[in-house]
């Protein structure tokens, strides 16, 4: 009964020699929630990036949608306005005030007129605890803030999936929680997300499914339930005594 | 990553995607070259086809007179060289002193940054003929012992004045557009107010304001004919009078092009050297 919504097929990226991503194939359901996990270096920042095309992949076919999205015919832009990414590093436009970061793209990139892309910011905003900070500017608001904010301008633009990478860890425990909220909101509303994360505890609540990346090539996918209490390869295993 | 998969061959569908790139940017490279050809083709035939072009080619493009004044030409244009080597050299160094003094906090600078502030508001008004005027001519006026009176000399330095604030101003910019949180993770390394400018800050600010500096800079080596007007015979004056003996024009072509000989390559090697530091850093 499930709709597939984005398919990956032999996924190959590399920057000169390093071979970052090879043979991934990795196919995601509407409503699913994939969580990536793996040390660092193991590649899950550029198979968001190139879920995005944020990055040329080498080889392998993408489709969202039910379109290949790897042809270079292909306006990247109209794929991306469909596919929300969300940053370590928050990337919030420090020119403009929390609600102009919000409504930039919906505005002049999804043809939304203003005072529609305004009401659905502030509702937004509100509904995450930062209706009272729409009109400041964000370097003015805490790490947990921004990357809240940073969360609600993804959503601001409705997308069909959402791609979040790291999006806590350059933030302390106490703030981790309140981001972690928004995205657990999203997730039992129906957004179609995959998030790289080290937030195992997090990652096991939320997430439909578990990938575990080593060296550029998921070795073992399946039910949280399965990964973390009996992951198949030795690797993950090790990984996972590591990190819990 | 892994180096195992030495054998990899692109699959069937990545080779036909390269194939659509490689004929995605055929294309535009053939209408690129298609429009830029009829640009310049209708511009070239309004230009010959005009009624006075014969006239125009006479006074501006004879070839006799380009060979003639070419050597008193060169001669000059290796003071406008001298000129502004010197210059720009000296006006980076007043620069960044400036836009420095500028941006610094301590109450015991705050007559420095005063002097700072009016220096680059009276000097970036003023118009550059006319400090040059009052340097190369006022200056030896005083007849202060010890102080050059070389007009060369002082027509550099009223440049290097009027220019300083230019600059200044430029790299300020610069440093104000570096994110504090670049000044605080230096801090909070332990560097010094200075040290972080020196080593963090301003290697930033100097590559982001790189375009502008160019500009100055470029402006400046074309402003060195300026002290023409105190009587200094470089490669426009000599053009110049070239002209006004022989009744044509060419030689101011020739001058022009001495400087176009200069500023492309320039401009070009900024370019090339902003590139590569950008690919040094994002690895692409
Ligand atoms: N622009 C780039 N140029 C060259 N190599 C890169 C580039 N970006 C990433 N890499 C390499 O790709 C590999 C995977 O990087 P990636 O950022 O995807 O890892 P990650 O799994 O997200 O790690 P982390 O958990 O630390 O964020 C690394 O070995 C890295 O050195
Ligand atoms: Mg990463």
């Amino acid at each position: 009964m499930t709709e597939v919504l984005l398919q990956v097929e032999n996924l190959r990226k590399s920057y000169g020699d390093n071979v970052v991503l090879d043979d991934i194939d990795l196919t995601v359901a509407k409503h699913d929630v994939i969580c990536l996990i793996g040390s660092s270096g193991s590649g899950k920042s550029t198979l968001l990036r190139c879920l995005n095309l944020l990055e040329q992949v080498d080889d392998g076919v993408i489709s969202f949608g039910g379109r290949e999205i790897t042809d270079p015919r292909i306006d990247p832009r109209a794929v991306r306005r469909e596919i929300g990414m969300v940053f370590q590093a928050y990337n919030l436009f420090p020119h403009l005030s929390v609600l102009a970061n919000c409504t930039l793209a919906p505005v002049r990139a999804g043809g939304v007129g203003r005072r529609d892309a305004e009401d659905r910011a502030r509702t937004l905003l509100a509904r995450f605890g930062l209706a009272d900070k729409a009109s400041v500017h964000p370097d003015q608001l805490s790490g947990g803030q921004q990357q809240r904010v940073a969360l609600v301008r993804a959503l601001c633009t409705e997308p069909k999936l959402l791609l979040l990478d790291e999006i806590t860890a350059a933030l302390d425990p106490e703030l981790v929680g309140e981001v972690l909220e928004i995205v657990r909101a999203e997730a039992e509303a129906g957004m179609t997300m995959i998030l790289a994360t080290h937030e195992m505890a997090f990652a096991r609540d939320v997430a439909t499914s578990v990938c575990f990346l080593h060296q550029g090539r998921i070795l073992e996918q399946g039910p949280p339930a399965q990964i973390f209490t009996a992951p198949r390869e030795e690797r993950t295993r090790a990984f996972l005594q590591r990190v819990l | 990553m892994s180096s195992s998969d030495l054998t990899w061959e692109p699959s069937p569908r990545e080779q036909e995607r390269r194939a659509v790139r490689r004929a995605l940017r055929r294309r535009r490279g053939l209408l690129a070259a298609v429009v830029t050809v009829t640009v310049f083709v209708a511009l070239g035939l309004v230009v010959t086809s005009s009624e006075g072009w014969d006239q125009f080619k006479a006074l501006f493009l004879s070839w006799h007179h380009a060979k003639e004044a070419f050597p008193a030409i060169a001669k000059g244009f290796w003071i406008n060289i001298k000129m502004f080597v010197v210059g720009e050299i000296l006006i980076l160094v007043v620069g960044v002193l400036v836009a420095v003094t500028r941006n610094t906090v301590t109450p015991w600078l705050t007559p420095l940054r005063i002097v700072a502030v009016i220096y680059t508001d009276v000097f970036r008004g003023l118009p550059t003929l006319l400090v040059v005027f009052v340097i190369c001519i006022g200056v030896p006026a005083l007849r202060i012992e010890g102080i050059p009176t070389n007009v060369t000399v002082l027509g550099t330095f009223a440049l290097v004045l009027c220019y300083g604030a230019y600059v200044a101003e430029v790299i300020r910019a610069g440093i104000d557009s570096i994110h504090p949180s670049q000044i605080a993770s230096a801090e909070a390394l332990g560097l010094g107010r200075a040290q972080t400018t020196r080593y963090v800050v301003l290697p930033q600010a100097i590559r982001r304001v790189m375009p502008p500096l160019l500009n100055d800079f470029v402006s400046l080596q074309k402003d060195t004919s300026l002290v023409a007007s105190v009587g200094v015979f470089e490669s426009l004056f000599a053009a110049q009078d070239y002209g006004n003996y022989n009744f044509n024009y060419t030689p101011l072509l020739v001058s022009g092009l001495f400087f176009l000989a200069l500023t492309i390559p320039l401009a070009r090697l900024t370019d090339w050297l902003g590139r590569r530091a950008l690919i040094r850093e994002r690895g692409r």
